[in-house]
């Protein structure tokens, strides 16, 4: 079994050589969640690769569907997609868009509007109450994108509905469209409000794989509550030229850069 | 129409345990019936539209199918990119429920006039539009959508609409219905307005004219070939609906560029009305009245 550090090396290498290949943007967004799906889909979803749609399955929403380089990447690691298809993202006529797409074995939810997914996330664990299923729904929302009202609206209801088979992953790295999450429009304390809305809430550093494992091993928080993790994350994580960096939100590394974030991200790995 | 849309619903649902009902906090007196029978298939998800769609999404990706409640344009605007990206992208089998379509909202005002969302639901893809004339209509619809899978509009009127199908037509979501026969002119009305409609056909009968009346309650996928049929017969055609543009009038003229015939459309042209009136004399202000019809006809006829 792969641990889950080295797996995340590779799905960041698999998706910078795809964001490249493309010249499409994004980069730092996938970056700053490897560790985190590394962990999830290494560790925590009960899933099926040979049996996608099983009814009892895991749900796994990519809130922010920008990102979906990285998800494909983890998605052909495990089988249920062809690794070598990886190298066809974004390309005419591939089934691998630019925003995450169900048409993708695997992918649940086609997203790429924010503020969409906590809400299909809510009737998806809803349906697990009522039916008595044991599945659970876990969705990935970036800090940005809680400025959408939408997500509000479906924190208020997991809470009011007790989905503690719910749960919110929120990658913070707290960069937005142009600038810091502080200075466009502020979330902190970030927190203590979704504690207000109902929820139980653990902070951890995204880029931890043990406190990861620690955390989403204790599902749920508390019971008849819905958890929410607040991950504090870098963006651009792992290829030390684009961390932190708002602009590898948009730009595509050109040959040079590829080269050298592979360089360091295998050297990271062989270490 | 939104009494026989509940009961009709409850005997689905007594015949099909994976439908549900969600409501936007809408439906006092009407949806209760439902939650006491069928607890665990209905919620009121509050007051939040966007939700609403993005739940239903959800159940219905569960496998359920999954009816969604609530007045005039409320279901549809707050939460059209719920329903793009989400219901109908994934084609969910969700279907939206409007009650008080059109004006029937009367002196609440502009905000509760649903008069844009046949336009609007029409150009959502893999989106079945329908809009019943009477409640012999709406339960044939409701029976219809509920077997069809996928996302599907029902545009309903409200409490007092009366029976115009004396006897039950064949309805299928492919079709128009005729409702009578004529030669010199087609009369095709979507919604409660066929009223008009068999009015005007009655008024020209006495002046020795024969209407054929259409009642489109399927808008979306449209049956032009009835339509066109039609047109063929009489040459003249006039379209008849409590919609602004974008309705019935826009999916008529396009089945009919081409053909040589007379075509007016009877519609809500004008801005949003400011004042208060109740429906009828608020489609009186935007010239869709039995008269504005029948004048319309008769200058048609004349031509």
């Amino acid at each position: 079994m792969m641990t889950t550090e080295s797996l995340s090396k590779k799905i960041r290498i698999s998706a910078l050589k795809m964001v490249h290949r493309a010249n499409a943007s994004h980069i730092g967004s996938c970056l700053s969640i490897a560790d985190i799906l590394a962990v999830l889909y290494e560790k925590i979803l009960n899933i099926n690769p040979t049996q996608p749609n099983w009814p009892d399955r895991d749900r796994f929403l990519l809130s922010k569907g920008h990102a979906a380089a990285i998800l494909y990447a983890i998605l052909a690691e495990k089988g249920f997609i062809p690794l070598d298809s990886l190298q066809t993202y974004c390309l005419n006529g591939s089934a691998l868009l630019g925003h995450a797409s169900h048409k993708v074995p695997g992918v649940e939810l086609s997203t790429g509007s924010l503020g969409h997914a906590l809400s299909v996330g809510c009737g998806m664990a809803l349906v697990a109450k009522r039916n008595s299923q044991n599945y659970r729904v876990f969705v990935l929302l970036s800090d940005g994108e809680l400025d959408e009202g939408s997500n509000w609206e479906a924190i208020l209801f997991a809470a009011q509905h007790n989905l503690d088979n719910l749960i919110a992953i929120v990658d913070s790295n707290k960069l937005q469209g142009f600038g810091t999450v502080e200075q466009i429009i502020r979330l902190e304390p970030l927190t203590d409000k979704w504690i207000s809305f109902g929820w139980s809430a653990d902070i951890i550093d995204g880029h931890n794989h043990s406190q990861i494992i620690n955390k989403l091993s204790k599902l749920p928080f508390e019971k008849n509550k819905p958890s929410v993790i607040i991950a504090n994350t870098i963006k651009g994580k792992g290829v030390s030229f684009m961390e932190n960096k708002l602009e590898w939100h948009y730009k595509s590394p050109n040959n040079e850069q590829l080269q050298t974030a592979l360089i360091e991200l295998e050297r990271a790995a062989n270490r | 129409m939104r009494k026989t849309f509940i009961n009709t619903l409850c005997s689905l649902a007594e015949k099909n345990n994976r439908i549900w009902l969600l409501s936007g906090d809408l439906g006092f007196s009407i949806l209760e019936q439902f939650e006491q029978k069928f607890p665990d298939r209905y919620i009121n998800i509050g007051v939040a539209e966007q939700n609403m769609a993005g739940i239903a999404t959800g159940i219905a990706l569960s496998g359920n199918t999954v009816f969604i409640y609530s007045i005039a344009n409320f279901p549809i605007f707050r939460c059209l990119e719920q329903i793009r990206n989400d219901i109908c992208y994934h084609n969910a089998d969700v279907k939206i429920v409007s009650v008080g379509g059109g004006m029937a909202y009367g002196s609440a005002g502009y905000s509760h006039h649903g008069i844009e969302d046949i336009g609007v639901m029409r150009l959502m893809p893999n989106m079945t539009v329908v809009s019943p004339a009477d409640p012999v209509e709406t339960k044939l619809a409701m029976t219809a959508i509920a077997r069809h899978p996928g996302p599907c509009y029902l545009r309903l009127g409200k409490s007092s609409e009366p029976v115009l199908h004396q006897k039950q037509p064949d309805f299928d979501l492919s079709k128009a219905i005729i409702f009578r026969e004529g030669s010199d002119i087609t009369l095709a009305a979507t919604g409660s307005v066929l009223k008009m409609a068999i009015e005007a056909a009655e008024e020209l009968k006495v002046q020795g004219k024969w209407a054929e009346v259409i009642s489109v309650p399927v808008l979306k996928p449209f049956d032009a070939e009835t339509i066109l049929k039609s047109v063929h017969k009489t040459g003249r055609i006039i379209t008849i609906e409590e919609h602004s543009v974008g309705g019935l009038s826009a999916v008529v003229a396009e089945s009919i560029t081409g053909i040589k015939c007379r075509f007016f459309p009877l519609l809500l042209k004008q801005p949003p009305i400011t004042v208060a009136a109740n429906q009828k004399q608020l489609m009186e202000m935007h010239g869709l009245s039995a008269d504005s019809l029948l004048r319309a006809a008769k200058e048609m006829l004349s031509e």
